[in-house]
């Protein structure tokens, strides 16, 4: 196996994420906090005060433990950048992350596979936001062109009293591969959870998603919200769980599964389960072909078909 | 600029239009007035080309050029365009993209001026989606804006007024006239007698065909007299006897 010097993987990384449409200048202004994981080499790890960045380096990847400070308010996002160059290989990423009491911070995460033919990148995490801490996470993949990925993130978040996680999870450029995608949050009493998922699949991707909100605390708030776009012969099963299990908790699932294809196949399983009375839990799901009024809308405006139907799948994976 | 001639449409064995003649001379705003189920929104899709209509016969010559058997986009691409009464919503669809994807040859600071035309906000506006958070009267005044944007040959808006609520009516009908002084002909549908005010010619349309076409007062009038109070709708008054 080719092994490259951490110079080269470093520039490497940074080429093949600005090649992805990323901008690469926040990977290296030096106020910025990051993190840069090559295969399972630590390329750079730059924390910001209000803000630890510890990390291990095991066989197969590295292990991450993110605290946030009780109080510390991250200024600007943190930047965590994992990938693997090579064509095959596995990356196994281990993440805790502790946002303590009163924090507010939020991490902006590119996954970057641009050559991968057979390569393995798992994610587990364990996460813990605390009381009125507010954590938002974007995490967004770039993939190459052959598919030969499998994907599978998988995380249990808690949210204490008051807190808020959003998390955005967006796989849209290059092909997905296989994708399992499992996140779990528990709200705690008026605590805040949003889940999003954006995924375009093309060819013969597999796409599973699962997330799951379980309202503990009472006037917690959890929506699991999903926009998924096959096309080709890809395939994808997307499951939305919310439990209501305290007064005045409130939930929503809401997917939206578009099939641009006539062998695509799209699933969506919306659970709403309620244990408490006083709760209330609603779902939405909406599977089917890109809606032709809203194609004939841009195309009144002069738009070819093509180009109609490219601005709506874009702007339902924005 | 627009001749429509003997236009017909039957649908599951229903004649919907009916031998239905019109004319839009370049520079004029057109009034259509109909009852609800006289065919209104069906002459607007056969004539955008939508919903997939299709004339059972007849011709619609746009500048010289039958263009029935042409595609949406490229009537759009000819000059005509249409403002549906209720429009699409399209998630993670802005404003500004909205507008700029129509607008023909605007700056930014025109989108501003466009939105302010139908009364709205940009700063309020421009980020928003064209998505299921606004209200029926904001996605309307947000289409008309494109509109505006779009500076067609030909902009025919069907039922504009429905859905916008009586202050805003003014602005509303403000815009078309200054989408009329941008040199945009205008097909106006709509079922009120005071939308047609700012038309240059009224037609009545019964049963899927023009009954009567005048000034917009008298015309209008007529409609009023005859057409609100008709026990038979769509069964046009044969005023020979």
């Amino acid at each position: 196996m080719i092994r490259y010097s951490v110079e080269k993987e470093y520039q490497g990384m940074i080429d093949a994420y600005e090649m992805a449409g990323g901008d690469k200048r926040v990977l290296q202004t030096k106020d910025v906090a990051k993190l840069v994981v090559h295969e399972n080499r630590v390329l750079a790890n730059d924390p910001i005060k209000g803000l630890k960045i510890e990390t291990k380096e095991t066989k197969s990847g590295v292990s991450v433990k993110l605290t946030v400070e009780e109080g510390a308010k991250i200024p600007r996002p943190v930047h965590l950048c994992f990938g693997l160059l090579p064509k095959e290989g596995l990356q196994e990423i281990i993440m805790k992350v502790d946002a303590k009491d009163n924090s507010e911070v939020s991490v902006i995460a590119h996954c970057i596979f641009p050559n991968a033919v057979k390569v393995i990148h798992k994610m587990d995490a364990d996460i813990e936001i605390g009381a009125n801490a507010r954590f938002d996470y974007k995490e967004t993949h770039y993939h190459g062109e052959s598919g030969g990925i499998e994907v599978i993130p998988k995380a249990k978040v808690r949210v204490g009293k008051g807190g808020v996680w959003q998390s955005t999870f967006a796989l849209s450029q290059g092909m997905v591969g296989k994708l399992d995608y499992d996140f779990e949050v528990v709200c705690l009493e008026k605590a805040i959870a949003e889940l999003t998922v954006k995924v375009y699949g093309k060819g013969t991707d597999d796409i599973k998603v699962w997330e799951k909100i379980h309202l503990n605390g009472a006037g917690a708030r959890g929506l699991a919200k999903s926009r998924v776009v096959l096309g080709d012969k890809a395939r994808a099963e997307v499951r939305g769980e919310t439990y209501g299990n305290a007064p005045y908790a409130r939930g929503h699932v809401d997917c939206i599964e578009l099939v641009n294809g006539t062998e695509a196949v799209a699933t969506a399983i919306p659970i709403v389960s309620v244990t408490n009375g006083k709760a209330k839990v609603t779902h939405e799901a909406a599977i089917g072909s890109i809606d032709r009024k809203q194609v004939e809308t841009l195309m009144a405006r002069g738009l070819d078909e093509d180009r109609a139907v490219d601005v709506i799948v874009k702007g339902i994976l924005r | 600029m627009l001749e429509v001639q003997n236009l017909q449409l039957t649908l599951n064995g229903n004649s919907i239009i009916n031998g239905l003649d019109l004319h839009v001379d370049r520079g004029e705003i057109h009034g259509i007035l109909g009852e609800n189920g006289t065919g209104k929104t069906t002459i607007a899709n056969l004539i955008m080309g939508t919903n997939n209509y299709k004339p059972t016969a007849g011709k619609i010559i746009f500048e010289g050029q039958d263009i029935a058997g042409l595609s949406v986009s490229q009537r759009a691409q000819k000059g005509i365009t249409l403002a549906w009464q209720e429009p699409a919503r399209v998630e993670g669809l802005t404003v500004r993209d909205y507008l700029a994807l129509s607008r023909h040859n605007g700056q930014a600071d025109q989108l501003e001026r466009y939105l302010l035309m139908v009364g709205l906000e940009p700063a309020q506006y421009l980020d928003r989606d064209i998505d299921a958070t606004l209200s029926g009267g904001e996605r309307k005044r947000i289409e008309m804006a494109s509109v505006l944007a779009m500076r067609p040959k030909l902009a025919i808006l069907d039922e504009p007024d429905s859905g916008i609520d009586i202050v805003a009516l003014p602005l509303l009908l403000n815009s078309i006239i200054e989408m009329n002084k941008q040199g945009s002909s205008v097909l106006l549908i709509t079922h009120s007698e005071r939308v047609t005010e700012i038309s240059h010619r009224v037609s009545i349309l019964c049963a899927g065909t023009i009954i009567r076409t005048g000034p917009p007062a008298e015309t209008s009038l007529w409609f009023k007299d005859n057409c609100r109070t008709c026990l038979h709708i769509n069964e046009p008054v044969d005023e020979t006897k």
